[in-house]
C-alpha cells in the first residue's frame, strides 16, 4: 500500500554528502540517505557509529561542516531543533522526557500551549489531541497521570507529542530499547499505520531482527559513513550485522554449566511495602549458587530496582539476605561491599559513576574502603592509577589516560570501565542490572566474556537486563519479576523471547495476547 | 604535553583572572556614575602610604585581614565541596569567638597549653554550633541555608546577651561597651613580627603582625590533605558530585552530612581567633563582624581550593584594606564593595563558562585520541 505513493513524490529526507568534523575525529562523512515519503525507513549502525549525529544535523542541533539537507525536495538550512520542527521533523528521544506529575494532555501541549485570550485552551487542546490519537491510532487517555503509565504508553505520549506540534517525519531513536516484545509488537503497529496516513518514520535502531521486520528500506552506517542502502526482502540478519561492524554478530550464550551446590546468596520473603499502595517488593525468595547466574526478567517498575537496592542495602527491606552463610541483615551498603558484592548499576550516570572526575577517581568509587584504593586514611593515587590502566587494558576501555573525566568517555567505554570496576578484587556476588545497556556489539561481547570467565570461577551474578536474548542466553535460571512478586521460574534451555515476554507481562496463559499494564 | 588535570586547574585558573579583571572593568562604571575617576580610583588602591612604616602598616593590615578571609573561606569551602551551603559560618566564628575568649579569661595555664585550649574550645564551639543545623538536616529533612541563616540571628542576638550578662568581664568606669573578661598575656599569641623586621623594615605599629599567620597556614594545610588525599575527602568529593552514586558506593550519606558541617564549624571557629588572641584579647562589641558572609564570596572565588581560597583572601584583603585611601581621594569607599559583589557574580558565571570550556575541551580530546584507534576494531 504505502510504497506506490514513493515514485510520485519528491524524498521525504534527503542528505548529500553530509560531512560532520569534530576537532580531530571525523564524526560523519559522506553520509548519503534517501527516504522515500509514507515508508518507515531504518537506519543501522553501532554505538558510536554516527548515527546520533547524524540525526542531530537532520533535526537542527548540529550543522555539518559539509552536504546538503533537503527536505520534500527543498533545500533546508537548519540552525536550531525549531527550525526543524518548523519544516515538520518531530524526534522522539530514547530517553523520555515527560513531567511525571503532569498528565498526559498537560505533557502534550506543554511548550506549545494553546491560548485563548491568554488563558489554557484545554478544551482545543483535548479536541486535536483526540483527533490525532483516533487518527493515527494512537490510544491514551489524556487525562491520566504520567506517572501512573506504562512504558509503550509513555512512548506513545512521546509520539503525540511531536504530532501534536505538527510534525510530518518522525525520527525515532532506539524506540524499542525498554519495551517488551509485545509492546514493540504494539509501537510496530502504530508505525504502520503512521506511514498509511502519509507520514515519514526515520526508525534508528542496532536491534537487526526488528529492523527487518518493520523496515521499508534500511540504511547502514559504519564509522560514520553509510556502506549500505537495503531493502529488507535482500538481506539477512545475519548479512545486515557484517554491514554494520563487518564480522559476525557475538551470541550471548553460555556453554557448560558451572552452577555449584553452594548456595551464594539466599533472599527469603523480602517484603517492601509502600504507604498506600502495592507493595514494592511482596515476598521475594530464591537463592543464587556458586557460578550460577540467575537472570530476573520483568517489565520495567515491576519491583527489580527495589530488589538490588534492597540486597545492596540502599534501601530497607524486611525479610533476610544471607551472603555466603552470613545474614546480612542491618550491614551497612560498605559493608555489603566489603563482603564481596560488586554493583553494577542499572543507570550508570546516576548510580555508577562521576562524570566529573577523573577515571581513576571511578576506579576507587565504591571501592574507596579497600585495597588498591585505600592505604591507611588515605587514597592510595598511585595504585589507584595503576590499576585504571589495568582495567583499561584487561576491558578495552578506549581514553586518552587515566586522569580523562569520565564524561568524556563513550557510553560503552564508561560502562567497560564500571565493569572492569566491579569485577576486581575477586567479588563473590556480582549484581548486574542491564550490563551491556547502550553498549555497541564490540563492547557486548567483551563484557558477555568476562562474565562468563567470571562464573567459571565461581561468581555468583544476579542478571537484570531488559534485553531478552541476553537474558536468556546468559542464564542458568531465570525468575519473572511482575508487580514486585516472582511469579514464574522458568528454563532459559527451552525459552523464547516471545514466551518469556508473556510471562513479563502476566499474559503467559494466553502467549499471543499482551495483558495488563 | 602538559597533564589533563593541570590543564584543567590552568583554564580555570585562566577564568578567574578574566572574572576578576571584567569586575574591574564594570565596577568603573559604578566609579564613574559616582562621580570619580576610576582610573585615580585604582592608583588610590595601590596607595599604600609615603614613608615605610605606613607602607609596613598598610601591608600588615592587608595581611592581617586576608588571614581571617582565608580561614574563613576554607570552613565555606569544606562544605561546598558536598554541595553543603553552610550560611553558618557568621553565627559559628561568633560563638566560638566569644566561648573561647570567655574560657580563655578564665584560666591560667603556661602559655603553650593555654593558646591550645582556646584553639580547641574555638573549634569545639563552632562545630557544635554547626552540628544543630547538621542534625536538622539529617534528621528532619530541614534545609541547611535556611538553618543557618536563622542560626545566625540565633548566635548574634545570643553573643549579644552572653556578653551583658553571664559572659560580661569587668565594666570600666563610665564605658557603655562591654566584653568578656580580658585574656591574661599567656592566652596572648605571639605577633609575627620578625617576618617584617627580617627584611630591615620597621615593626608594624599596634597589634603587628598577627602569629595566628601559623595556625592558618597549617589549618590550611590539614583541609587540603583531608580533602584532596584521604577516603574522607574522597567521600566528601563523591558525596558532592553525584549523591546517589556515593549511597551506591557505601558511603553514608548522614555521616557526611554531619562530619562535613561540623568541620566545617570547626574551621569557622578559628576565624575570630587571629583577632581575639592577636589584638583585642577579648570578645567586645568592637569585633569584627560579617567575615563569615566575606567567606562565602572567598571560597567561592578560590573555586573550593585551599591555593585558590589564600589567593582570593588576599585579593579581598587588599580590596577591604583599600577603602581607607579612597576615601582620602575623596571616592565612595562603598566602591570595594561593589567591586567586591561584582566579582563575585563574574565569577559565579565565568566558573560556568570555564567548566563548560574544560569539560568540551576533554570530549575532544577523547574523541580525537579514539580517531586514531578504528572504531570497532574490538571483538
Amino acid at each position: 500500500m504505502t510504497d506506490t505513493l514513493a515514485p510520485t513524490r519528491p524524498p521525504a529526507v534527503e542528505l548529500a554528502g553530509i560531512t560532520k568534523r569534530f576537532p580531530g575525529v571525523v564524526a560523519n562523512h559522506d553520509v548519503e540517505v534517501t527516504v522515500a515519503p509514507g515508508t518507515v525507513h531504518a537506519i543501522v549502525g553501532e554505538n558510536g557509529a554516527g548515527k546520533s549525529t547524524l540525526m542531530k544535523i537532520l533535526y537542527g542541533m548540529q550543522r555539518p561542516d559539509k552536504g546538503s539537507i533537503r527536505i520534500n525536495g527543498e533545500v533546508a538550512d537548519f540552525r536550531t531543533p525549531a527550525d526543524a520542527i518548523a519544516a515538520g521533523i518531530g524526534m522522539v528521544h530514547q530517553h523520555f522526557m515527560l513531567a511525571d506529575n503532569f498528565t498526559v494532555l498537560e505533557n502534550i501541549i506543554l511548550g506549545a500551549e494553546p491560548a485563548k485570550a491568554g488563558r489554557l485552551d484545554r478544551k482545543a487542546a483535548r479536541a486535536r489531541i483526540t483527533a490525532l490519537s483516533g487518527a493515527h491510532g494512537l490510544r491514551v487517555d489524556p487525562d491520566r497521570l504520567v506517572e501512573d503509565l506504562g512504558v509503550g504508553d509513555r512512548q506513545r505520549v512521546e509520539i503525540l507529542k511531536v504530532l501534536y506540534r505538527g510534525a510530518r517525519i518522525l525520527i525515532l531513536d532506539e524506540p524499542t530499547a525498554v519495551l517488551v516484545p509485545q509492546e514493540v509488537e504494539e509501537l510496530f503497529g502504530n508505525l504502520r499505520e503512521l506511514v498509511a496516513e502519509g507520514l515519514t518514520v526515520i526508525f534508528i535502531s542496532h536491534k537487526l531482527d526488528e529492523v527487518l521486520r518493520v523496515a521499508d528500506a534500511i540504511t547502514v552506517i559504519r564509522r560514520g559513513t553509510t556502506v549500505a542502502s537495503v531493502t529488507p526482502g535482500e538481506v539477512t540478519a545475519g548479512r545486515l550485522a557484517e554491514l554494520m561492524i563487518g564480522s559476525e554478530l557475538p551470541t550471548p550464550e553460555t556453554r557448560e554449566s558451572t552452577v555449584t551446590d553452594t548456595v551464594l546468596l539466599k533472599v527469603s520473603g523480602l517484603t517492601l511495602d509502600q504507604p498506600d499502595r502495592r507493595r514494592l517488593l511482596d515476598d521475594v525468595s530464591f537463592e543464587i549458587h556458586r557460578g550460577e547466574i540467575v537472570g530476573l526478567a520483568g517489565v520495567e517498575g515491576n519491583g527489580q530496582s527495589e530488589l538490588i537496592e534492597a540486597i545492596m542495602g540502599i534501601r530497607h527491606a524486611t525479610g533476610a539476605i544471607t551472603l555466603d552463610g552470613v545474614d546480612m541483615g542491618g550491614w551497612p551498603t560498605r559493608r555489603r561491599r566489603e563482603a564481596g558484592i560488586g554493583y553494577i548499576p542499572e543507570d550508570r550516570h546516576r548510580q555508577g559513576l562521576l562524570l566529573e572526575a577523573s577515571l581513576w577517581e571511578n576506579r576507587v568509587l565504591g571501592h574507596q574502603t579497600v585495597r588498591p584504593a585505600r592505604k591507611g586514611i588515605w587514597i592510595d593515587r598511585k595504585a589507584a592509577r595503576e590499576d585504571t590502566a589495568r582495567i583499561a587494558e584487561k576491558y578495552d576501555v578506549r581514553a586518552p589516560g587515566v586522569d580523562t573525566l569520565a564524561l568524556a568517555l563513550s557510553g560503552g567505554n564508561q560502562q567497560k570501565l564500571i565493569v572492569g570496576r566491579e569485577m576486581s578484587g575477586e567479588p563473590k556476588l556480582l549484581i548486574a542490572a542491564h550490563p551491556t545497556r547502550g553498549v555497541d556489539i564490540g563492547a557486548q561481547a567483551v563484557i558477555w566474556d568476562h562474565l562468563r570467565d567470571a562464573r567459571a570461577a565461581g561468581l555468583a551474578v544476579l542478571l537484570i537486563s531488559a534485553d531478552l536474548e541476553e537474558l536468556i542466553g546468559l542464564s542458568d535460571t531465570l525468575h519473572v519479576i511482575l508487580r514486585g512478586r516472582l511469579v514464574a521460574r522458568l528454563d532459559p534451555g527451552d525459552l523464547t523471547p516471545e514466551r518469556l515476554g508473556s510471562h513479563m507481562t502476566g499474559a503467559a496463559a494466553e502467549p499471543d495476547e499482551a495483558g495488563a499494564s | 604535553m602538559i597533564g589533563a588535570a593541570l590543564r584543567r586547574t590552568l583554564i580555570t585558573a585562566a577564568g578567574v583572572v578574566v572574572a576578576v579583571l571584567i569586575a574591574f572593568a564594570v565596577s568603573s562604571i559604578a566609579i564613574r556614575v559616582a562621580g570619580a575617576d576610576p582610573f585615580a580610583a585604582i592608583a588610590a588602591m595601590f596607595d599604600f602610604g609615603v614613608r615605610p612604616i605606613d607602607q609596613v602598616d598598610s601591608v600588615t593590615y592587608w595581611i592581617n585581614r586576608s588571614v581571617a578571609l582565608f580561614i574563613a573561606g576554607l570552613a565555606v569551602a569544606v562544605g561546598f565541596r558536598m554541595n553543603l551551603f553552610n550560611i553558618g559560618v557568621e553565627g559559628q566564628y561568633r560563638m566560638a569567638a566569644l566561648v573561647s575568649a570567655f574560657v580563655g579569661g578564665q584560666v591560667l595555664l603556661p602559655a603553650p597549653i593555654h593558646l591550645t585550649v582556646i584553639i580547641v574550645v574555638a573549634m569545639a564551639a563552632g562545630g557544635l554550633y554547626a552540628l544543630v543545623p547538621a542534625l536538622l538536616k539529617v534528621y528532619r529533612g530541614v534545609n541547611e541555608v535556611i538553618s543557618t541563616i536563622m542560626l545566625n540571628f540565633v548566635a548574634i542576638g545570643l553573643a549579644a546577651y552572653l556578653v551583658r550578662g553571664p559572659f560580661s568581664g569587668r565594666r570600666e568606669a563610665g564605658r557603655l561597651a562591654t566584653a568578656t573578661p580580658e585574656l591574661p598575656p599567656s592566652g596572648h599569641f605571639p605577633d609575627a613580627n620578625f617576618l617584617i623586621t627580617m627584611f630591615g623594615l620597621p615593626a608594624p605599629r599596634g597589634a603587628g603582625l598577627y602569629g595566628f599567620i601559623g595556625v592558618a597556614l597549617v589549618a590550611g594545610l590539614v583541609i587540603w590533605l583531608l580533602l584532596e588525599r584521604t577516603r574522607f575527602g574522597f567521600e566528601v568529593k563523591a558525596s558532592g558530585m553525584n549523591s546517589d552514586a556515593a549511597v551506591a558506593s557505601g558511603v553514608d550519606p548522614r555521616r557526611m552530612v554531619i562530619s562535613a558541617m561540623v568541620l566545617s564549624g570547626m574551621v569557622a571557629g578559628l576565624i575570630g581567633l587571629p583577632e581575639i588572641m592577636g589584638r583585642n584579647h577579648n570578645y567586645g562589641t568592637s569585633f569584627t563582624a560579617g567575615l563569615g558572609f566575606l567567606g562565602i564570596a572567598v571560597a567561592l572565588l578560590g573555586r573550593n581550593k585551599p591555593v585558590g581560597i589564600a589567593l582570593a583572601a588576599l585579593l579581598f584583603g587588599f580590596l577591604d584594606r583599600a577603602g581607607t585611601p579612597l576615601q582620602f581621594d575623596g571616592i565612595p569607599p562603598a566602591v570595594v564593595e561593589i567591586i567586591q559583589g561584582t566579582i563575585v557574580l563574574m565569577v559565579v558565571i565565568v566558573n560556568e563558562v570555564t567548566r563548560r570550556i574544560v569539560l568540551r575541551w576533554e570530549e575532544r580530546r577523547a574523541a580525537a585520541r579514539l580517531g586514531e584507534v578504528p572504531a570497532g576494531a574490538a571483538a
